[in-house]
């Protein structure tokens, strides 16, 4: 027998391409791996360190640093390692509402963040301003305007995702942006970075490699130049005054190699995807009291979302794992709680039987026919056991 | 609230859970007459946006929300069709 750590055994691995929740975490990217290996070897030092392992710690950061910028258009010592995108929403949120203290007290955000931006505004102790968002999920620029302009409860910030990560829709956020004024913009890029390009118009954004092909545990933070925007954590004193702890030097440059090639391919691998989800929902379309909720115009090109009547969300994922399938739900019985997905809750939409699939870039027009004819069937032998007609 | 519809048929669906509710509506339905109204009752949290989204998905109208006699919920639905 030997102690070393090994992973445990799992009984069924879903196969590379019938891994349809790239979403929740997308498979590392071989050029990542790659990055990874390299820099475990060479980036282990402190990046703080003037001798020669420091140094070439630091350079590997460095040069994250600046492939990062260039993919995001931003410069390079406007982008921040978090140590998770959940760390970088926190920081960038509060650290803007923090800058604004003398001007607004509000922090506003729309009814489908993620819940690290109800949480952070909860932690604060900050007044709050839920946006409701209609059946398409995007804020409505109207609502935005009476925010901004209300004197009674003026706003420190204004959070809004580029792309929702349950449904994949794209929220308006230039006009959003050009909406507020003086009021800063926290973009919260976490679902949509790699797949779409960044907009202008916010002030700090936020995001997270294991998303787009980087390793988990490393999240971004980028503030503007100009941003007012204060830690509002303890300092570190470490190379970057934005955040703490020791660099993560390996997955940093993980995450820039895997976001630099994904951003070469990213118009061509976006193409096919809106493609092969333009087929799907043609499928789809003739399973009977099935709603397709992402929308087709204006949603990530990697990912839909869509709801059945009658079907328990967990039993339908659990049947679609047997047969090879990995999806994500919003449903109820999925959640911790119990309670449905405040997403699909905000739009009004059925929250049961509800499946997010998110493709990865080699899933082909085979694998979502065979994921069609898989629903087809367990949607028909779920509504069979509850003697309902399929 | 005034001019409370008249609930032809009371589901009582306190012990399930999504989407049991919505799967005894749908299956009670056609026990009350065209222009009839159904109430589901339950503490289920999804059932508040899903009986909206079922009549909505099957054209019937929902009425609305109201207490049944023990406080919990009851979800209003009019069958049109």
């Amino acid at each position: 027998m030997t102690n070393s750590p090994r992973p445990n055994q799992t009984p069924s691995i879903t196969s590379g391409s019938d891994y349809l929740d790239s979403a929740s975490s997308a498979p590392l990217h071989p050029a990542a791996r790659e990055a990874f290996l390299a820099a475990l070897d060479q980036g282990y030092a402190d990046p703080r360190r003037v001798h020669g392992p420091g140094r070439s710690a630091r350079l590997l950061l460095d040069n994250a640093r600046a492939v990062i910028a260039e993919c995001l258009g931003v410069r390079p010592d406007e982008v921040s390692f978090t140590g998770s995108g959940t760390d970088a929403v926190h920081r960038g949120l509060l650290g803007l509402h923090g800058g604004r203290q003398r001007s607004g007290t509000t922090l506003a955000f729309s009814a489908i963040e993620h819940s690290a931006v109800f949480e952070a505004a909860r932690w604060v102790g900050a007044p709050t301003l839920s946006l409701p968002v209609g059946r398409s999920g995007t804020v409505d620029l109207r609502h935005v305007k009476e925010a901004v302009d209300n004197q009674e409860a003026p706003l420190s910030v204004v959070a809004l995702q580029l792309a929702n990560p349950e449904v994949g829709v794209i929220q308006p956020t230039a006009d959003v942006a050009a909406a507020l004024g003086d009021v800063p913009l926290f973009m919260d890029a976490s679902a949509a970075t790699g797949h779409i390009a960044w907009p202008d118009g916010w002030s700090v954004a936020a995001a997270s490699a294991h998303k787009w092909g980087g390793p988990a545990g490393i999240g971004l933070l980028v503030v503007r130049k100009g941003a007012r925007w204060r830690n509002p954590f303890p300092a570190d004193d470490r190379i970057d005054p934005r955040v703490s702890g020791f660099e993560n030097v390996p997955a940093a440059l993980a995450a820039a190699a895997a976001l630099q090639v994904v951003t070469q391919a990213r118009e061509t691998i976006a193409k096919g995807q809106r493609g092969l989800l333009h087929q799907l929902r043609a499928e789809l379309a003739t399973i009977p009291d099935l709603e397709i909720i992402s929308p087709e115009s204006n949603g990530l090109p990697h990912l839909l979302a869509f709801s059945c009547l009658y079907i328990d969300g967990e039993a339908l994922v659990t049947e679609m794992d047997r047969r090879g399938f990995a999806v994500a739900s919003g449903s109820a019985c999925t959640s911790s709680t119990l309670s449905p997905s405040h997403v699909l809750e905000a739009m009004g939409v059925l929250t049961h039987g509800n499946v997010r699939l998110s493709l990865g870039p080699s899933t082909t027009a085979d694998d979502l026919l065979r994921f069609a004819g898989a629903l087809r069937a367990v949607i028909a032998e779920l509504r069979q056991r509850v003697g309902l007609p399929s | 609230m005034n001019c409370e519809p008249v609930i032809d048929l009371w589901l009582d669906c306190r012990s399930m859970r999504c989407p049991l509710p919505i799967i005894e509506l749908a299956r009670r339905f056609d026990q009350v007459p065209i222009g009839g109204t159904i109430a589901v009752v339950t503490a289920d949290l999804a059932a508040r946006v899903d009986v909206p989204a079922w009549c909505r998905l099957r054209h019937q109208e929902y009425v609305g929300e109201r207490s049944a006699e023990d406080g919990l919920p009851a979800y209003v639905v009019r069958r049109t069709s």
